[in-house]
């Protein structure tokens, strides 16, 4: 796994000893809230409805086991005993005081962690396919460009305060995991005619208030030529981008406002200036971190163990059916740990929990742990002939849901019961959806639908690009959800639709309960999926289901 | 109606925990939002959020909330203040478990 340079800890370690003194003296009153706030908010420190938060960033979602570790113990010496994994692989512990913050800073840099570009106008973390490195599908692994990326950005003289917050995902698969149509920047690697391996360049793609899918500005762009051209897009945006107004800022409605033709060729003018300044250098370093991300060592041995619990043991294969994916090495899967048990928050995870995927991946997994943007925590390298025990571990720690990819698996942004942005809930709407379909027991019948929820229209929740999406409003000082169908964070790329007038808390799950039998009346068949049946059919059956309701039950 | 004012409690968040916080009329900050002073008047709410927002080291991002009288002092009148008298709905903390 990548190791920090000297550098980094140096420059990590240097501003918790910066933080410790502001926060000093913001409580000897020598720093007024005005202006502390920004300097918080540099280290990840966000002030929410009953608490601060701290928000850390894990980068490409990747961990090792002593992080994860790591995590446990800060969750359990300063908070409450558990994390919550967002959407954007990072960890957010909801309950720090103030006065404790540069202790938990320092912890985190024990382990090579840190909360830096967390907030503010800067390039954040840098997301990535969670199965990178291990997928079947994948054309090499990402992560190495994504680091040299971080690398490039962290404290970026130039990029510090771009018009606003920029989010940058790449993958090297061509099935997208990393929602890169709705990303600043969203990096797909792709071959040429000639077999090498390159991205394609998509930009100003976006959820929130105006949800966008990117436009690609560059089909096939070689390696070599990432950083250049990166540069070159931050640089075209720092320019345009509208400091004028914050709804504007954001680099989707630069290219929206100035037209993909003209912001493409402003961009490749500005890489044939740039491209000549790097000298090869950053190719250099690439190739270091390329060989620190090496692929473990695997083993060869045999996998009978898995075939035969696979056919004596419902419950493991039911788990492995929905749980493991293709691994690129045919001995190994896979495993995705669902933190979507029904009923419980989406992406929390105890300090024990943790503890015990730490343990798993340093005993089974090539101490290899990674966080996906569902909220999941992914092992992904193991053999099959271990994934008995594995499964049996997990299954003991509350970990052994089998949902992944079904529609209890719903991502959930904090909403109102946590973030001081938030205009309604969105955890218990979760939490009562799931506790219903696995009531019903029809989840498994349902198959792959995505549902997702965010409690205000900043969207972390990512509703926009949910099959299903719920979106938690305030109407009049009443929570209302309003429900969109048909989005997709896949390479096939769609903002969901509005069915209509949103519902209350308490008619909102009855709601999801008549989509699901609007899909299951009219589905070809269960290899027809809510998202391909909703494409066949349109918004029409949907909408009859939901509103016309109270006029079937008085014809019936 | 127009022209009425709503009355109104001061709230915060404490610097040091960050835990909701109310004012009271004896000058005070309660975790209670019952014990908040309800104040009827605009101008006297101006007044009282001034001297909220002067306490920078007790308290960040004063307010003034909607509130409505109870039988045991002001209640909160939006969902969100509600919650901010217990806490998340999805755990007992904050503090609908410390104030019990
Ligand atoms: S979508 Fe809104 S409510 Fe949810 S976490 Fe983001 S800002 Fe907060």
């Amino acid at each position: 796994m990548y190791s920090y340079s000297d550098f980094d800890e140096a420059f990590v370690r240097e501003r918790v000893a910066q933080f410790s003194q502001q926060v000093e003296r913001r409580l000897d009153g020598s720093l007024s809230e005005d202006e502390f706030r920004p300097l918080r908010l540099m280290n990840g420190l966000y002030l929410q409805l009953h608490a601060y938060m701290l928000r850390v960033a894990i980068p490409y979602g990747t961990l090792n086991p002593s992080q994860m570790r790591q995590l446990a113990y800060i969750a359990e010496t300063w908070d409450k005993g558990y994390g919550h994994f967002t959407t954007r692989q990072n960890i957010q512990f909801n309950w720090p005081k103030l006065e404790d913050v540069p202790a938990i800073l320092s912890a985190l840099a024990d382990v090579e962690m840190h909360a830096i570009q967390t907030s503010g106008n800067c390039v954040r973390n840098v997301t990535s396919d969670h199965f990178a490195g291990a997928a079947a599908d994948e054309i090499e692994d990402p992560r190495p460009v994504a680091e040299l990326l971080r690398q490039w950005s962290t404290d970026h003289p130039e990029f510090q305060f771009l018009p606003r917050k920029f989010k940058i995902a790449i993958t090297g698969s061509p099935n997208d995991r990393a929602v890169t149509k709705a990303h600043d920047i969203g990096l797909r690697m792709v071959r040429n005619s000639a077999g090498e391996p390159g991205f394609e360049v998509i930009v100003g793609g976006g959820l929130g208030r105006t949800p966008m899918i990117g436009h690609t500005v560059r089909d096939f762009l070689p390696k070599a030529d990432l950083l250049p051209y990166v540069e070159a897009v931050l640089s075209v945006y720092n320019t345009l981008g509208r400091r004028d107004n914050k709804y504007k800022a954001r680099i989707k409605i630069t290219v929206h406002e100035t037209g993909v033709e003209e912001i493409s060729r402003m961009i490749e003018d500005r890489f044939a200036e740039l491209r000549p300044l790097f000298g090869g250098n950053d190719q250099k370093l690439l190739a270091e971190i390329e060989e620190a991300f090496a692929p473990p060592a695997f083993k060869v041995t045999s996998t009978e163990a898995y075939d035969a619990f696979y056919k004596a043991d419902p419950v493991f294969r039911a788990w492995a059916d929905t749980n493991l994916t293709a691994h690129r090495n045919a001995q190994y899967a896979i495993v995705t740990v669902s933190l979507k048990a029904h009923g419980a928050t989406p992406g929390d995870a105890t300090a024990e929990q943790m503890r015990v995927l730490a343990d798993l991946a340093e005993t089974y997994g090539h101490s290899e742990l990674r966080i996906s943007h569902e909220q999941n925590v992914i092992l992904p390298h193991v053999h099959k002939g271990d994934l008995p025990a594995v499964h049996a571990a997990l299954h003991k720690a509350g970990l052994g849901t089998a949902n992944v990819g079904l529609i209890s698996d719903i991502i959930a942004c904090p909403g109102m019961d946590y973030c001081a942005l938030a205009t309604a809930r969105s955890i218990p709407v979760a939490q009562e959806i799931a506790t219903r379909f696995d009531a019903l027991k029809l989840e498994h019948d349902i198959g792959p639908l995505k549902i997702k929820i965010s409690g205000c229209i900043n969207a972390c929740g990512h509703h926009h690009v949910g099959h299903i999406g719920i979106l938690g409003l305030d109407r009049a000082g009443v929570e209302n959800y309003q429900i969109t169908l048909g989005g997709d964070g896949t390479e096939t790329a769609a903002i969901g639709e509005k069915t209509g007038p949103g519902f209350a808390y308490d008619e909102i799950v009855p709601a999801i309960e008549r989509i699901v039998g609007a899909y299951l009346e009219h589905r070809e068949g269960p290899e027809e999926t809510f998202l391909m049946a909703y494409r066949r059919l349109g918004m029409a059956p949907f909408k009859a289901a939901l509103y016309d309701a109270e006029g079937d039950r008085d014809a019936a | 109606m127009k022209g009425r004012f709503t009355p109104k409690v001061v709230t915060a968040n404490d610097l040091r925990l960050g835990d909701v916080v109310y004012l009271t009329a004896n000058d005070r900050w309660s975790r209670h939002h019952h014990e908040a002073e309800l104040i009827e008047d605009e101008a006297h709410a101006q007044l009282r959020l001034i001297h909220a927002a002067a306490q920078k080291l007790t308290v960040v991002g004063a307010y003034l909330a909607d509130a409505k009288a109870g039988p045991n002092g002001p209640e909160p009148t939006h969902f969100r203040e509600e919650f901010r008298t217990r806490g998340p709905s999805n755990y007992p903390h904050g503090k609908q478990a410390e104030l019990n």
